[in-house]
């Protein structure tokens, strides 16, 4: 398999506090990889070092083999990189069909003028993304309400709205940050769904999720933080098994929680 | 819906154009008077500004408290042209919206960077220095009194007429609207509105946020360098004045009264707080205090101005989207 990403012992640090620590992640064409790890561990920290947002302090970042370590976000879109957010980043201002054409952005000719002055050239362009849109739109099944304002859509619709948007951009790596929080059940399966496809299609999809249900069946390779650290790593079966990783998500060993409670 | 989707063309898609050109088209059958035509030519002019600092305010979400220093420095290269470069004054005017954009493009790289509060005090800082160097630089400008500017000459003929300037400047505020619009429908425009929803969404989807921020910039500057030129040589003469800060104030309030993100609503915004103090000739000596009322009315009643609030009542499901 086609290795895309490699992120190699990255490191960032907040006020002396090591958010990431030494943290090595790869994923290939048409894996999904997890990330889990209790709240605070650095998930969401460790994909805004890999998507570009913050710089990391220690460690580099190829994609296809390429350096790319401390590019800008619209620069690592250009290198195939794109993600969705834990909490939703979404254009309110405009329909879900604009939103998701915002993301063909990077395959439209972006020629000002002919903006500015409405050339046939300009109008061309638009009808293209708008089609490409509503194909993506149709996947994550948002199609009957794909003119209306985005401010206007339910919490769920918004959640898959970002993935289409996301897929607009064609991306070979995609990073998707809790795409089920906060969905019942039915919805949780047809993002569980569309996860796979994208996969199937030969994304390489790094995932960050709390749901355990939906990480344990769809992933090919788990990775576990506990603050700021790698835990372990492995396939579902090694990490549901591995005492710590129960340790870390319920806390310290009784006895020292009982210590605590005695000291209080 | 179709009703819906009408309502939302006319006022805020490419529909508006047709308002507006009714406007101007019809507006001469009810005024008469060649003071009426002064206002007109002053509504679109200020129009012309509007429309171009709507762009930044309200479509990409980045504020400037200092856009008179570019309505300024188009005034000023408008009637500096002539004297000093031997330009003829329908020259001088692209000429100075050229200079404003270039200025523009050097200050917006550093400024740009800044967000809210930041970004409105230095651009604030802008339009002080513009009014500084304007005032002190009495050798080439005239300092506070400021200087005469070369009528404007067509096909030999000195253009004084306040209905010739009627049409000129009315025509002109259409193209203005015209290429708004287009931008803001366009692929461009589309990250441009991007940015000022989510700028790490944006920016995640390849939209290289600083580099649309400083062409807005631009254009809003050029915009109000064209509306600062026409008002030179309709008026004959300029003073540092142009670039109050009061005049930037009024600016951003007739971008939020008339509405964000709205094309139409710059016009009415300009429309209306030209044509108040005309009305409410009482209020002459309290006229800015008058401003900050509607600004605070505005913010407080009508928070979206006056056009998308229009659209709101007539679509009801709360659609600002840009067909």
């Amino acid at each position: 398999m086609k290795e895309i990403l490699k992120a190699e012992n990255l490191g960032i640090e907040f006020g002396g506090v090591k958010a990431v620590d030494n943290i090595s992640i790869a994923a290939n064409a048409g894996e999904i990889v997890s990330v889990i790890g209790p709240n605070g561990a650095g998930k969401t920290t460790l994909f805004n070092l890999v998507s570009g947002v913050y710089r990391p302090r220690t460690g580099r970042i190829f994609l296809h083999g390429k350096d790319v370590t401390g590019l800008p976000p619209h620069r690592l879109a250009r290198h195939g990189l794109t993600r969705t957010f834990q909490n939703l980043q979404i254009f309110f201002r405009m329909t879900a069909a604009e939103n998701v054409m915002v993301g063909r952005h990077l395959y439209e000719r972006r020629n000002v003028l002919a903006h500015l002055l409405s050339m046939p050239s300009a109008a061309r362009q638009q009808a293209e993304s708008r089609d490409r849109a509503l194909d993506l739109i149709e996947r994550v099944g948002l199609r009957a309400v794909a003119d209306r304002s985005a401010g206007s859509l339910p919490y769920g619709a918004l959640k898959r709205l970002e993935i289409a948007r996301a897929l607009a951009a064609e991306p070979e790596v995609l990073l998707l940050d809790e795409p089920a929080a906060g969905c019942n059940p039915r919805e949780t399966e047809e993002i569980d769904e569309i996860i796979q496809g994208i996969a199937a299609s030969g994304v390489a999809v790094v995932l960050v999720e709390h749901d355990m249900r939906l990480v344990m069946k769809i992933s090919s390779h788990i990775v576990v933080l506990n603050f700021g650290r790698k835990l372990i790593e492995g396939n579902a079966e090694r990490v549901k098994n591995d005492p710590s990783v129960l340790e870390a998500y319920l806390g310290q060993k009784r006895e020292r929680v009982r210590a605590v409670a005695v000291d209080r | 819906m179709i009703a819906s989707r009408r309502a939302t063309w006319l006022l805020q898609g490419r529909g508006s154009l047709l308002i507006l050109a009714a406007a101007v088209l019809l507006l001469p059958l009810i005024v008469s008077t060649n003071f009426h035509y002064r206002v007109l030519v002053l509504v679109w002019v200020f129009s012309l500004a509007v429309i171009g600092l709507n762009l930044l305010m309200g479509y990409a979400g980045q504020v400037s408290l200092g856009h008179a220093g570019f309505f300024a420095l188009g005034a000023y290269s408008t009637a500096l042209g002539p004297p000093l470069l031997n330009m003829p004054p329908w020259a001088s005017l692209p000429a100075g919206i050229a200079l404003s954009g270039l200025v523009a493009f050097v200050i917006g790289r550093p400024i740009l960077r800044l967000k809210g509060h930041y970004l409105a005090v230095a651009t604030l800082g802008f339009g002080v220095l513009v009014y500084m160097g304007l005032s002190n630089e009495i050798r080439l400008t005239g300092g506070p009194d400021g200087m005469r500017v070369e009528r404007l000459l067509l096909f030999g003929w000195s253009v004084r007429s306040n209905v010739i300037w009627y049409w000129i400047t009315g025509g002109l505020m259409l193209l203005g609207a015209w290429l708004a619009l287009n931008l803001v429908g366009s692929p461009s425009g589309r990250a441009i509105r991007a940015i000022h929803d989510s700028e790490v969404a944006a920016s995640a989807l390849g939209v290289d946020a600083a580099a649309y921020k400083l062409l807005v910039f631009v254009i809003s500057a050029a915009y109000a360098s064209a509306a600062g030129g026409l008002l030179a040589l309709f008026n004959g003469h300029v003073t540092p004045g142009l670039s109050d800060f009061l005049i930037s104030i009024q600016l951003v309030t007739m971008v939020v009264l008339g509405g964000m993100g709205s094309i139409l609503g710059s016009v009415v915004g300009a429309a209306l707080l030209v044509l108040l103090p005309q009305v409410l000739t009482f209020l002459q000596d309290y006229e800015h205090a008058f401003l900050g009322l509607i600004m605070i009315l505005t913010m407080i009643f009508l928070r979206s101005g006056l056009v998308p609030g229009l659209l709101k009542l007539l679509t009801k499901d709360g659609h600002e989207g840009n067909p």
